[in-house]
């Protein structure tokens, strides 16, 4: 069912010459859900949301959006609006005419723009600092002002290009919180590029994880970090072991691996403990199997400091095979 | 004691001062001192009198001519803004490749490679009566008679002021528009700007402090030329710098003298009111 702002990705492509930096994606983003791309640098993601947004041209395929073909339109005719990396506020506007631009570039008369821009300030809590410059104002102010300045355009879908990287990391946590509740609240579908697993696991609906140029896995966040799909999926949402076995390559949780009590000898597998790290609520513990695999296991830390281990010393190691999840690649 | 930190702290700053003191401080008090001296037809004498004031701004000529050098730097500014914010907007904006930005940018300053009274000089061949412009006119059938008004005229001039003095409009512009952000060009695009507002309303605001810079290049250039007018108008035109030149080959030095200050006021009370407009101190 096509609704007002189902957004859909059909054979998308982009090459640059020769290198493709998005190959032939297909994907149907849920409707009015916080969406994550998820991926490394260079996997495609951030030309993927540019493309969406119209500042990179499409080579193939088409982009969707409520049902219409949006992949030739100019930017401020396709119904999205983008917030910018660094921003991009204008250096030399107040944040009330940051955010009354494009009401400017309509047309709008001042009065009737200004209202609008201080309705959307009140909405982010910058409404106080409406005639400052941007240069008085920290990261995480400017950030509000960039989203004010991008939902003021009434968008159908709202593309973030890593909206929170330039924020230091108490400052993160405090503002994709309220990224989250904004989403709620205005019901329209966020699509948001990261690279950092914890942030999209904390705001995605639905994390889409691409690599190498495709998408690897998309789907509800505790199934793409409880079920991946690939080993790339695996390793990069973190907190799971990968072992090749005869029957292909297995992942299972690291918080699941298990420290066998000195002495039984028979169950597990016997490793080597090459380093501990403390987490505060666990101990991270990596341990080298006799195959030379590496494996990661997140120990309750008291359980732990009862019968702590350094590196070097010999364990034994096992986990519930019934648990472990089957990779296809 | 006050210190061996302060004393060390004048020592640093004092050989700048001394020379800025020297070839600064010391001529332009000189100026100023001598354009209060008097002076008969052979000799010139030390004196506190206001006589060379007087007769400058007595005369109807020093109007003439000031206006005719306002002229000269509000046609050239024009033209040269005109001209170096095209030129700065297509390297800035355009052209991709930064290999290709720095090989057109040194295009653009080979002509300066030659001195200024060369380059200047070679219009003339150019645009002279039976020079090339008119020969090609001709022949193309535009005109039937060479025309007149192509050299030694307001004409040649300012086409030389322009041909000279373009690249110090382009530089700064230039500069300051490789500091724009091009993700505020996406901004703008996104927030609807066309390619005209993206200019009007973005581009141009950030711009300013660049476009003040090579404003004052300009202006000031122009403002205290006397060989391009001399040249490029085959003596017929004037403007203060010929002024002040034809009272030093008549060895009246305090009238030019005060000639000379009177420019200076005025050329620091254009920069002066050009400063209230724009805060360059952000580009320095």
């Amino acid at each position: 069912m096509a609704t007002g702002n189902d957004l859909e990705l059909v054979h998308l492509t982009k090459r640059y010459g020769n290198t493709v930096a998005v190959a032939d994606i297909n994907h149907r983003f849920p409707t009015g859900a916080y969406v994550c791309l998820l991926g490394p640098s260079g996997c495609g993601k951030s030309t993927t949301l540019r493309m969406i947004a119209g500042h990179e041209e499409v080579s193939d395929g088409s982009i969707l959006l409520g049902g219409q073909d949006i992949s030739h339109l100019p930017p401020a005719r396709r119904g999205t609006a983008m917030m910018f990396q660094s921003y991009a506020l204008f250096p030399h506007l107040s944040v009330r005419d940051n955010v009354a631009f494009s009401l400017r570039m309509k047309g709008v008369d001042k009065a009737a723009r200004h209202a609008r821009a201080d309705s959307m300030l009140e909405l982010v809590d910058m409404g106080a600092l409406a005639d400052r410059l941007p240069a008085q104002l920290s990261g995480g102010q400017q950030q509000r002002v960039a989203l004010a300045r991008a939902l003021v355009t009434d968008p159908k879908v709202l593309l973030l290009d890593e909206p929170l990287s330039a924020l230091d990391p108490f400052l993160r946590i405090r503002m994709r919180a309220e990224l989250k509740k904004l989403q709620r609240e205005l019901g329209i579908p966020f699509i948001h590029v990261t690279h950092g697993q914890d942030e999209a696991l904390a705001l995605a609906d639905e994390v889409v994880v691409m690599n190498n140029a495709v998408i690897e896995q998309a789907g509800p966040a505790r199934e793409v970090w409880a079920r991946p799909r690939t080993e790339f999926v695996a390793r990069f949402m973190g907190g799971h072991n990968v072992i090749a076995t005869a029957s292909g390559k297995l992942s299972f949780r690291a918080d699941e691996v298990r420290l066998i009590e000195p002495g039984l000898t028979d169950t597990g597998l016997p490793a080597t403990v090459t380093a501990v790290e403390y987490q505060g609520a666990s101990v991270a513990m990596t341990a080298a199997l006799d195959s030379g695999e590496e494996l990661l296991a997140l120990l309750p830390e008291e359980a732990f400091f009862a019968a702590p281990k350094n590196p070097g010393e010999a364990v034994r190691l096992s986990w519930d095979e019934g648990r472990a999840n089957r990779l296809q690649a | 004691m006050i210190g061996r930190r302060a004393l060390l702290g004048w020592m640093q700053a004092a050989p700048l001062t001394l020379v800025l003191l020297c070839f600064l401080v010391a001529p332009i008090a000189m100026i100023v001192v001598v354009s209060f001296w008097g002076a008969t037809e052979f000799s010139i004498y030390p004196a506190f009198q206001l006589d060379n004031y007087a007769f400058l701004f007595g005369s109807p000529v020093t109007y003439k001519v000031f206006l005719a050098t306002f002229k000269y730097a509000l046609i050239t500014w024009a033209l040269t803004l005109a001209i170096g914010f095209t030129v700065a907007y297509f390297l800035a904006f355009h052209v991709r490749s930064q290999t290709m930005q720095i090989a057109l940018f040194l295009l653009c300053t080979i002509p300066f490679w030659t001195s200024n009274i060369i380059r200047m000089i070679s219009w003339i061949p150019f645009l002279g009566r039976n020079g090339i412009a008119n020969t090609a006119l001709q022949n193309w059938g535009v005109t039937d008679a060479p025309l007149d008004w192509l050299l030694y005229s307001d004409f040649a001039v300012i086409l030389a002021f322009v041909h000279l003095y373009t690249l110090f409009m382009v530089v700064p512009i230039f500069n300051t528009m490789m500091r724009i952000d091009p993700a505020l060009l996406e901004a703008a695009r996104d927030n609807g700007a066309s390619g005209a507002q993206t200019l009007r309303h973005v581009i141009l605001p950030l711009t300013k402090p660049g476009i003040m810079i090579g404003t004052i290049f300009v202006v000031t250039l122009v403002m205290g030329d006397f060989i391009t007018v001399r040249f490029m108008s085959g003596s017929q035109k004037a403007n203060v710098g010929r002024l002040i030149s034809n009272d030093i080959a008549l060895l009246q030095y305090p009238s030019a003298a005060a000639t000379a200050v009177v420019l200076l006021a005025t050329v620091l009370l254009i920069i002066a009111v050009l400063l209230r407009f724009v805060n360059i101190r952000k580009e320095l």
